[in-house]
């Protein structure tokens, strides 16, 4: 008999309060009697609405029938069939505008918490004594991996296995991308990407840091002189977007890029980090995706006493996932939404003192669909600050491109590549947010699939 | 991986090392730069590569030590490696058909600017080399600019070698005189490199300055390095580092460099108090 209570089994978390300044993990996990209990709320539909809403389709309802049977390494292998980096997505996936938007359960009370025992099932398996993953015999044919984000890695993954020898260039010191540069550790410890690293080097993935490509090598110097048939680029949407106001380079004022590079990757926020960064005691970020929510959070713990998420449209468009606006709320960050910056101000020596905004209304829908913020007459105010965080988005980094030539891009910057990622240079694939700008770990992932599979058969085809 | 084959040093403060990059080493030209990590959990910082030998594979940085990295950079040995090493990063300097140049430096800059002043001189260029120190102690790199310069003037602050004063005095007196300068190429203090715009634009001399802001990543990611460069903001990571000197907001990049400067002092002295403690 399924488990017929309308909720979802609640996810233990830290208390808001004593969270708001740490930066261990918010959300603790289901311990298996949760998990069990959450499992069995699934009734194991016929028309599994689920699984078309995952981007990369896990088999849902399988592999939560294998947690209610208590049988935790099948759940896992169900999952991995279909992706690469369950502990990674079961934390950041969108999952209330994928797989649990269209939980049958939804409609009468909360949907299956598909994220929260996907997560369950990864943990459980990277607690696991290490079974030693398997170096597969190689076939001899050598694919370059650009960038070792969720794409990257994903793609690595898979063509590792299929016996490629795969090497990943990352140009930070650390790979794992966006994974570590820009989301934070109290919503995905490092260690979790850490683990997901080694699986790929047990595979015998190389991975070479500090290799920033289009500029130590070029994607033709890969191909012809290194011997890499085939190219992988994930290389992200790494260029930060400014709004172009008035007092955008006073000192203070940070790309959310920066201010969580800083964090996450540098570990500024820790006492002896060499890295600085500025502890302000009010801030406001601009925007309003999960990268904003992931900055104003981090603001908290380094000490600021007041953060403010500022959006142009209301709280029913914001972007990021609802977990996050959620545990954003309890830790005390104020929304402001309707609310357009126009102008920072600065003090003498060029530090901020204010934000200057207008209020806006919502009025007819735009090309996104979405109603079409207008600012509201006379309705300007400033509000004390110290500090300003824009986090409005981010474009297609162009140092690759600027580099390969025949390699073309949509005027915004993304690369142009088909369903199968395959680019307008043969042998050259793209994938993730290169392609696509910011998007999702997930879709990412989805992308670094679709061109393995693509990659292999191209290079099948050249035998 | 990256290690440091030479060591040796240029003043009190300032600092040689040849760091085995090959890679890095092919690709380099001058006024590009590279992004380092002395010791892992260390800072990233930005070093412009002060030359290449292709057949040692080396790369050579040339750093004044300054900060709490910088510091802990020179306490590396010959033998030693570097935690990481990226680059070569932005674009280097542009100096193809130049037929006459004056390359001003100042200080540690110096050591961006022989590069520059060694290919315009291999290009068959006319070089005049003009530089600034505090005072004797801190000149570096004489030997070298004599042997790829046409002229070369020394200035220094109080006057203890060369010339006294500031470079921008024989620069103004050599652009009066008559000479005909296709391009000025200025690398140095901040405030040093807005007087020689000050100096050139009068008589429209084009110049290129070269900016070394705070930086994260060094590959466009952060925009911790912009600028304000003819009214629009640039990334001097990859739209650099090297700019028009006239339409350079050098007032606003004189804030931006010193945002952290409580922070820094306060790193630069733990790093004392944690060095003077291991000699102990």
């Amino acid at each position: 008999m399924p488990n017929m209570t309308p909720n979802k089994t609640p996810m233990p978390s830290q208390d808001p309060k004593v969270r708001a300044h740490n930066f261990l993990e918010v959300s603790q996990g289901y311990t298996e009697e949760m998990a069990q209990e959450e499992a069995q709320r699934c009734l194991n539909c016929k028309h599994r609405p689920c699984v078309s809403g995952c981007p990369v389709h896990i088999q849902i309802p399988d592999f939560i029938a294998q947690v209610a049977a208590g049988d935790y390494a099948a759940a896992y292998d169900i999952i991995s069939e279909s992706s690469n980096l369950p502990a990674v997505c079961g934390r950041v996936c969108p999952q209330e505008n994928q797989c649990e938007k269209l939980c049958v359960r939804g409609k009468k009370g909360e949907p299956v918490g598909i994220g929260r025992l996907e997560r369950f099932v990864a943990d459980y398996h990277n607690a696991q004594p290490v079974t030693g993953a398997q170096k597969p015999e190689s076939n001899g044919h050598k694919v370059a991996v650009v960038g070792s984000g969720p794409s990257g890695l994903t793609c690595a993954g898979d063509l590792a296995k299929l016996g490629y020898e795969v090497t990943v260039f990352e140009a930070l010191h650390l790979a794992g991308g966006v994974l570590v540069y820009g989301i934070p550790e109290f919503r995905l410890p490092k260690d979790i990407v850490q683990k997901e690293v080694d699986n790929l080097a047990a595979l015998g993935v190389k991975i070479e840091t500090n290799m920033v490509i289009g500029k130590v090598l070029s994607i033709d110097e890969l191909m012809e002189d290194y011997g890499f048939e085939a190219v992988f680029i994930g290389s992200g949407a790494g260029l930060p977007r400014f709004m172009n106001i008035p007092g955008e380079n006073l000192c203070g004022v940070y790309s959310a890029n920066e201010f969580l590079t800083r964090t996450n990757l540098m570990k500024a926020y820790k006492h002896n980090a060499l890295t600085p960064i500025m502890h302000a005691k009010k801030v406001a970020v601009v925007g309003g995706g999960n990268v904003a929510m992931d900055a104003a959070r981090s603001a908290l713990r380094i000490g600021a006493e007041k953060v403010f998420i500022m959006y142009r449209r209301s709280e029913e468009e914001l972007p990021a996932r609802r977990e996050e606006v959620h545990h954003a709320k309890e830790e005390g960050v104020e929304f402001m939404m309707l609310t357009n910056p126009v102008e920072i101000l600065g003090n003498d020596e060029d530090f901020v003192k204010a934000i200057k905004c207008e209020k806006m209304e919502l009025g007819e829908p735009d090309a996104s669909g979405r109603r079409r913020p207008v600012r509201v007459p006379d309705s300007a105010f400033t509000l004390d600050v110290d500090c300003v965080i824009m986090a409005i988005g981010t474009s297609p980094n162009p140092l690759i491109k600027s580099t390969t030539e025949g390699l073309e891009t949509k005027p915004w910057g993304g690369i142009i590549a088909d369903e199968n990622g395959r680019t307008t240079r043969e042998g050259v694939f793209a994938g993730g947010d290169a392609v696509t700008g910011a998007a999702t770990v997930i879709l990412a992932m989805g992308e670094g699939k679709t061109a393995a599979k693509a990659i292999d058969e191209y290079i099948k085809s050249k035998e | 991986m990256y290690q440091i084959v030479e060591k040796r040093p240029l003043s009190r403060n300032i600092t040689l090392m040849q760091i085995e990059a090959p890679l890095i080493a092919k690709k380099a030209q001058p006024g590009q730069f590279v992004i380092l990590r002395a010791t892992k959990d260390g800072e990233r910082i930005p070093l412009t590569i002060s030359g290449t030998d292709t057949s040692r594979g080396t790369v050579c940085i040339i750093f004044q030590i300054v900060g709490a990295t910088t510091r802990q950079l020179n306490t590396l040995e010959e033998g030693d490696c570097l935690a990481d090493f990226a680059g070569p990063l932005g674009k280097p300097t542009e100096i193809e058909g130049l037929k006459k140049v004056c390359v001003v430096g100042g200080g540690v800059g110096c050591a961006i600017a022989l590069p520059i002043a060694q290919k315009l001189h291999e290009n068959g260029c006319e070089v005049h080399s003009i530089v600034g120190f505090r005072n004797k102690d801190l000149l570096i790199l004489e030997d070298e600019f004599t042997a790829c310069s046409d002229k070369y003037i020394i200035m220094t602050d109080d006057g203890s070698y060369g010339t006294k004063g500031v470079v921008t005095v024989p620069l103004k007196e050599l652009i009066e005189s008559g000479e005909q300068y296709d391009m000025v190429i200025a690398i140095g203090p901040l405030m040093m490199m807005k007087f020689v715009v000050e100096t050139t634009r009068p008589f429209g001399v084009p110049t290129t300055v070269s900016m070394n802001p705070i930086m994260i990543d060094g590959t466009g990611m952060c925009g911790g390095c912009r600028l304000t460069v003819g009214g629009e903001t640039k990334f001097a990571c990859v739209d650099g580092p090297d700019f028009d000197g006239f339409k350079v907001d050098f007032d606003e990049a004189m804030k931006r460099t010193a945002m952290y400067r409580k922070f820094e002092k306060h790193a630069y002295e733990s790093t004392c108090n944690l060095l003077n403690k291991e000699v102990q």
